[in-house]
């Protein structure tokens, strides 16, 4: 019985091999991709966040009108979960999307298990001469492109106008302002100054740049979390809590925060572009000349943010790759990608998308550009959406004052040491 | 007086046992007799064992899909689990299928080593600790809290049976919806519990930001998940004890105290054994209470055992599943022993099960 399913499957196996290569061979060579012959169903598992999910599916649905045979069908998978549902899917097979919208921390980690296909090699060379550097990095593992970017982002200081001018204070450049700002609007509007999110450790990221420190040295295969200036990003964190200057939850962080910076319970958070839609809904920002956004403040060495974003990839086990790069190909498109910088503010990876007059008129956009030029391009290694989770873990311990800073770096050093086994 | 009757209650509860044992002695020797008389008939043991089987083939027929399902789905992946904890596999060297291509596995036997690194963390010891705190927290709450409720509902009264279904009403919604809602009350801003407390003045509770507020925070909703189960197998067991030992008592002038405490626990004790043994197991291994209302922190402080062994498996990348299997090994092997320990303790008691 098994044996027998063995050999049906097997047979299938070596005609879907010999129908696969067949396509790609005509792709390569005559590039009839755009010719419509191309049909079937493309699942696209979306990570975007519910102010964006319906300007997403709009768009993806939007590829039947290039591609008349096929089908797009679109599943929104929270961020949260999306990680381990899309490892699940692809290890097992069964019910695994075509298309998904990777966190620029989990391709590398994907490509390195074998689930992804390679991006065909015309659109890779589209992708090294046509997106930002720092975006296509992201993509890439071992020398190959698995990924093309959708959008990218960084961290900012979103702060609230009109709370900032009633207290009396500008937009702060630094830690230390922050301190004494949020010490004038909590005299002044009985207000928080800043929610700082205690219950993700990619909010920890600023802290610790901004001390001069990294999670890891990559080139040198060496854990520096738990280095002077990782010491110092946790006492950092601590101290803003500490003293009052930030409030911060250790569940539920990022609804809370929303809703605390668009009720005017806090005046500033730090977020990044994929949070504006959602804020201008609050009702602070009703008039959306009352939100600004800043440079995400400077520790005691300088500014830095970590550069984030999603790359969307193909699923190595689709049974139609051609369908699903032709439509990763679209959703990174030119006009797709200006589309959402005008209708959710989100940043294009396309150079030449900046030059669009849609673009050009987003402030949003206008202001994280140069933010996005600067910020602290990750190692872009396996390991790096895991080290996330044990770095939560000591994070929220030290924010929340359950233990000391110093133990915090030490256990997070600890923990990173045995996910990134041989390093110092 | 009082003493008298529970004398008496002890007396037929032993003369019970003695009948039982005896019946089953009597059942066990006929059995063997009949299998005696079977083989002196058919001359050899082999054709008593065929004979056996022949007689009761319809037993083993009717026994036989349970087996093979037990030993598929409960069986297989034990087996299987055993012998990942003693490998090096992760989610790099199983073999797996990806679309028409299959990577074989690469994984090697270790011995003992994942053992050793496990029991030699101190993370184990840790949440060990707080496995066992949880587990006898939440079950003497929810035993304590199920009995009161079954005594109160075991009167007459008017509208006891809206009661009862108020009190069941817990455990008829989906375990997850309960505690998904558990976690917005529990919301440190936004919730309705600090809403509350504010209003009458009172500082908002850290309840799911504070490592101790925490750990009360998911016992609270624990004990609120597993009193309906508690308070009707109690009940049970409280309608099966005649009521005319409640009857003798009050006659020889029993106060209520006494009453409860030499008829109704003497006489709910086998119901209860049985309860407790199954809230401490599933207890012990209530995975979505502490995975949805506080993925086990505020940092690590509320993780038990299984969301450890979950964390193993589904959190890190690559997923460790020899280290995931060995968690769930041990936690097996332990529970193991608490049967094993909890059993020999009912027996000495006098308590056959």
């Amino acid at each position: 019985m098994r044996r027998g399913i063995a050999a049906t499957a097997l047979v299938a196996t070596l005609a879907l091999a010999a129908t696969a290569c067949g396509g790609d061979d005509k792709d390569a060579a005559g590039g009839t991709k755009a010719g419509g012959e191309l049909s079937g169903t493309v699942t696209w598992w979306d990570t975007a966040n519910d102010a964006e999910k319906a300007s997403f599916q709009k768009l993806a649905e939007a590829f039947t009108a290039k591609h008349p045979k096929v089908t797009v069908k679109y599943v929104n998978v929270p961020y949260g979960d999306a990680q381990n549902k899309v490892k699940n899917a692809f290890s097992s097979g069964s019910d695994a999307p075509d298309v998904i919208r990777a966190d620029v921390g989990w391709v590398a980690d994907f490509a390195s298990l074998g689930y992804l296909d390679e991006v065909p090699a015309d659109m890779a060379k589209k992708v090294d001469a046509e997106f930002l550097p720092q975006a296509a990095a992201s993509g890439k593992f071992e020398g190959k492109t698995y990924a093309v970017p959708q959008v990218i982002d960084t961290l900012g200081l979103f702060y609230n106008k009109k709370m900032l001018a009633d207290a009396g204070v500008q937009p702060p450049k630094t830690l230390e302002e922050v301190k004494t700002a949020a010490a004038a609007i909590k005299a002044k509007t009985g207000k928080a100054g800043l929610y700082l999110r205690g219950d993700d450790s990619y909010w920890f990221l600023p802290l610790i740049y901004g001390e001069g420190g990294d999670l890891v040295d990559a080139k040198n295969k060496t854990v520096t979390v738990d280095n002077e200036a990782g010491v110092k990003a946790f006492k950092t964190a601590r101290d803003l809590v500490a003293s009052g200057a930030a409030v911060t939850n250790a569940t539920d962080g990022y609804a809370n925060m929303q809703t605390a910076f668009k009720t005017g319970e806090a005046a500033m958070m730090i977020n990044g572009p994929w949070a504006v839609a959602d804020t201008y809904a609050g009702d602070q920002f009703k008039d959306k000349a009352n939100l600004g956004v800043a440079a995400v403040p400077a520790g005691s060495a300088k500014a830095g943010a970590p550069q984030g974003g999603h790359d969307l990839a193909v699923y190595a086990g689709s049974k139609n790759t051609a369908a699903a790069h032709a439509f990763v190909e679209y959703m990174t498109s030119q006009e797709v990608q200006v589309q959402s910088a005008k209708e959710l503010s989100l940043l294009p990876t396309r150079t030449a998308a900046y030059e669009q007059p849609d673009v050009k008129s987003s402030e949003m956009v206008q202001f994280f550009k140069p933010a996005v030029d600067k910020a602290v391009e990750r190692a872009w290694i396996p390991e790096n959406g895991s080290l996330f989770e044990p770095l939560k873990v000591e994070y929220t311990k030290a924010i929340t004052g359950a233990s000391s800073p110093e133990d915090a770096a030490k256990s997070a050093g600890v923990e990173f040491r045995k996910i990134l086994k041989g390093w110092k | 007086m009082a003493a008298h009757t529970s004398q008496s209650v002890a007396k037929a509860a032993g003369d019970d046992v003695e009948n039982d044992v005896a019946a089953r002695g009597r059942s066990r020797r006929t059995d063997s007799d009949s299998g005696n008389r079977g083989g002196d008939r058919g001359g050899k043991g082999a054709s008593g064992f065929r004979r056996a089987v022949g007689t009761h083939w319809y037993a083993w027929a009717m026994v036989a899909p349970v087996v093979l399902v037990l030993g598929v789905i409960i069986g297989w992946p034990l087996v299987r689990g055993v012998y990942l904890s003693l490998t090096d596999a992760t989610e790099r060297n199983v073999s797996r299928t990806i679309g028409v291509r299959h990577i074989e596995a690469t994984y090697e036997f270790v011995g003992l080593d994942n053992y050793v690194s496990v029991l030699s963390d101190p993370v184990f010891l840790q949440r060990l600790v707080w496995t066992v705190v949880w587990t006898v927290a939440c079950v003497s709450i929810t035993f304590t809290l199920g009995l009161v409720l079954a005594n109160m509902l075991n009167r007459d009264f008017r509208g006891r049976a809206a009661y009862r279904m108020a009190l069941i009403l817990p455990w008829a919604v989906p375990g997850f919806v309960s505690v998904f809602a558990w976690r917005f009350l529990f919301n440190r801003d936004n919730g309705i519990l600090n809403k509350i407390l504010d209003g009458g003045g009172i500082a908002a509770i850290p309840w799911l930001d504070d490592p101790t507020w925490a750990k009360f925070s998911v016992v609270a909703v624990n004990v609120w998940l597993g009193v309906p189960f508690m308070m009707v197998a109690l009940l049970g067991g409280l309608q099966s004890i005649p009521g005319e030992l409640y009857e003798a008592a009050e006659m020889d002038g029993a106060s209520s105290w006494q009453r409860f405490r030499h008829i109704t626990l003497p006489g709910l004790r086998s119901v209860s054994m049985t309860v407790i043994l199954l809230s401490t197991i599933w207890t012990f291994n209530m995975f979505p209470v502490i995975f949805l209302l506080t993925r086990g922190g505020p940092g690590d402080s509320t993780e038990i055992l299984v969301t450890q062994a979950f964390r193993e498996a589904f959190i890190a990348s690559p997923r460790d599943f020899a280290a995931s299997a060995t968690w769930g090994v041990l936690i097996l092997l332990l529970l193991m022993i608490f049967a094993l320990v909890y059993r020999r303790s009912l027996r000495k008691q006098g308590e056959v099960w």
